[in-house]
């Protein structure tokens, strides 16, 4: 029983990163009022990036780079799109998102059915031998430990900065935002960079540590319960985080489950994963009057400087 | 010096508005053609294949009309909802569970000679999508949750219902356990639409709903209303159209149109339930309903055109040895191209020398 403790909570963490990393992304992008649905394609085309340059050059480092460009690259054309061309915003990330398909199984399909060398763990010394909290906190590859210091950055930089009022300037008052002198349009393409960036980052985890492998449709709907989690948190790190690990938890629910041998069909626990991001949208969202307080005002409203 | 300025336009230009998908399909295949000579591909043999070969024959004009069917039917009624603003994005869903309730009667009745069985299934169909698209629906009417997530994450639960029931409850009893249903009788199937192709009489239910979006659209009050929620929510608000009807009205048509696209599969080119019954046709419509320029008419020409890309996409796979994904990129290209020349319907750029030197 322990035993099966213990692997869930360690394996949560894992389970949980990639979408952390996406989520705290597209935090900071929604944030200064822009909606970026393509998140989906961005971790798969850093996964299938990352996995290829891994295979090719044995380097998960030069993996996790080149995941970030790529993935970053991509969040350019969305960038560009949504605030040069002023298209909608929706209609963009659903087009960049495909593209973002289509790129990653271009890149993934000669490396498919090749496996790689997971990331190596983390040596903390002593911390890694004490029993259980050792084997659950102290034993991951150091991508995961940055990922909770991205928790911790981005919610130091929201919250204590002088950076992170202009960001939420940009996103509840553009106009007003312009008005005292800042560049909202450089802003808002900066913020969807570092999203992308974060994103290719999430996939790249999957394929480099979690999985570690590459299948077209790996990333199976983690991009869109990364935007989810964003509403879940009500666009506040601390709690995009929690969601992060929930939904860790909840994906891991498929192999525990089999593990205590009960006969549910394997489909449903599939399914588990989309099922909660429903219900837990419903619940979140049910207070019309509290989503309208916590989300940025601008989101996902085109701007145009009116000069 | 002087500088290029984006200005808007009094009233949206008509000319760009046709322009637009023009330029988007050139500057896709213009990009597409660079990608894959970058691959080491020769520019002649892939558009060639991509365009031209899926037209050079029967079996070819019958394999594009074959996509085609499917392409119409979502991106007609997602357009709808697009107009009102309403984002269903998960057609794909909403197909599959059409096809799950059109299989069932199927399976049930597949001794039946019935001329009954085909009209009972698209009804069905119909009613599946119908049903999926709902629930989307009225989670977003009642408790205000995205439908944008929400159609999504209901395609995801879609595909497990799928699986489950062509593992299980819905599986070929004398299958050898394959993952797939009895083949259906010829009573469940659709008729053959031109001799020695694929494909069949769906392509009409198609052209006949596309016949009914243009009267709804131009003749018909909720039509109108739905335009206005989508052009002008405020305006719509202050006429006292709800928002909720939108919603649902959006959402119906988009479910209803899907089911009957997978209808048309099951009972079409498969034959049968099994674990792959669309290629994507859920996600390619809400290209094919921009593309179209949200209108009926142009949605006709751009669902053609993306069945020519599908059908394309498989011959290049075969001739040139393009990977699929190759269709996927196309996709993507078009809805962003597309995307970035309709800048040009509600602006212009103007060049400014004098004014901005002084």
């Amino acid at each position: 029983m322990t035993e099966t403790l213990i692997f869930i909570c360690a394996g949560t963490m894992a389970a949980a990163t990639p979408i952390l990393f996406a989520a705290m992304g597209e935090l900071v992008v929604e944030r200064t009022g822009v909606l970026n649905l393509s998140i989906e394609g961005m971790m798969a085309t850093g996964a299938a990036a990352a996995f290829a340059v891994a295979t090719v050059y044995e380097s998960s480092l030069l993996g996790f780079a080149v995941a970030t460009i790529s993935a970053g690259l991509l969040s350019v054309v969305f960038a560009t799109l949504t605030l040069i061309f002023l298209a909608n915003q929706v209609a963009a990330g659903l087009a960049v998102g495909i593209l973002g398909l289509g790129v990653s199984a271009l890149i993934g399909k000669k490396h498919e059915g090749f496996t790689i060398e997971p990331l190596k763990s983390v040596d903390w010394g002593f911390l890694s031998d004490i029993p259980v909290v050792g084997r659950i906190l102290f034993q991951h590859d150091f991508v995961l430990y940055a990922g909770i210091l991205l928790i911790a950055i981005v919610w130091f930089v929201l919250t204590r900065t002088k950076l992170g009022l202009i960001i939420k300037a940009v996103g509840e008052a553009p106009e007003a935002a312009h008005a005292i002198g800042y560049p909202v349009i450089l802003i808002r393409f900066l913020a969807v960079f570092f999203g992308g960036a974060m994103a290719g980052l999430g996939g790249a985890y999957l394929t480099l540590a979690y999985t570690p492998l590459w299948a077209e449709g790996l990333v199976a709907g983690r991009g869109w319960i990364a935007v989810a989690l964003v509403v879940f948190g009500s666009w506040r790190a601390h709690r995009v985080a929690l969601g992060a690990y929930l939904f860790g938890a909840i994906s891991l629910l498929e192999l525990s489950i089999q593990g205590l041998g009960l006969a549910i069909p394997s489909q449903v626990l599939s399914a588990a994963p989309y099922v909660m991001t429903i219900v837990i949208l419903v619940l979140i969202s049910r207070d019309a009057r509290q989503i309208r307080l916590n989300s940025p005002a601008s989101l996902g409203v085109t701007y145009r400087h009116q000069s | 010096m002087s500088r290029l300025r984006v200005e808007p336009r009094v009233t949206e230009s008509v000319i760009a508005q046709y322009l637009v998908p023009v330029v988007a399909i050139v500057l896709t295949l213009l990009s597409g053609t660079v990608l894959f000579t970058f691959l080491g591909k020769a520019p002649s043999a892939v558009l060639y294949t991509f365009l031209i070969e899926p037209l050079t024959s029967r079996f070819g004009i019958g394999e594009v009309l074959l996509k085609m069917a499917p392409l119409l039917l979502i991106a007609q009624g997602l357009a709808i909802g697009f107009r009102a603003r309403v984002w269903n994005i998960g057609a794909e869903g909403q197909l599959i569970i059409g096809g799950i309730f059109a299989s069932v009667i199927a399976i049930h009745y597949n001794e039946s000679e019935s001329t009954w069985i085909l009209p009972a299934m698209v009804f069905a169909g119909m009613l599946g999508g119908i049903f999926w698209a709902s629930i989307a629906a009225y989670l977003r009417v009642r408790f205000n949750a995205n439908e944008i997530l929400v159609t999504f994450m209901l395609s995801s639960v879609a595909l497990q219902i799928l699986y489950f029931l062509v593992t299980g409850p819905l599986r070929d009893p004398d299958g050898f356990n394959f993952p797939q249903s009895v083949v259906f009788a010829d009573s469940a199937l659709f008729g053959v639409l031109i001799e020695g192709t694929r494909a069949n009489t769906s392509l009409l239910i198609g052209l006949t709903l596309s016949v009914l979006a243009y009267v709804f659209i131009r003749h018909s009050l909720p039509g109108f209303k739905l335009s206005v929620s989508g052009a002008a929510p405020r305006a719509a608000r202050y006429a006292g159209f709800a928002e909720s009807q939108a919603i649902w009205l959006g959402l119906i048509i988009g479910g209803a149109a899907a089911g009957l696209a997978g209808v048309g599969e099951v009972a079409g080119p498969i034959g049968q339930l099994q674990r792959t019954i669309s290629p994507g046709y859920g996600f390619a419509g809400i290209i094919v309903a921009f593309l179209g320029g949200l209108h009926p008419i142009g949605i006709c020409l751009a669902a053609f055109f993306m069945a020519i890309l599908y059908v394309g996409g498989d011959m290049a796979l075969i001739s040139v040895g393009i990977p699929n994904a190759a269709t996927t990129i196309f996709q993507g290209m078009l809805l962003i191209f597309y995307l970035a020349s309709y800048l040009f319907v509600h602006y212009r750029i103007s060049f400014q020398g004098r004014a901005a030197a002084t």
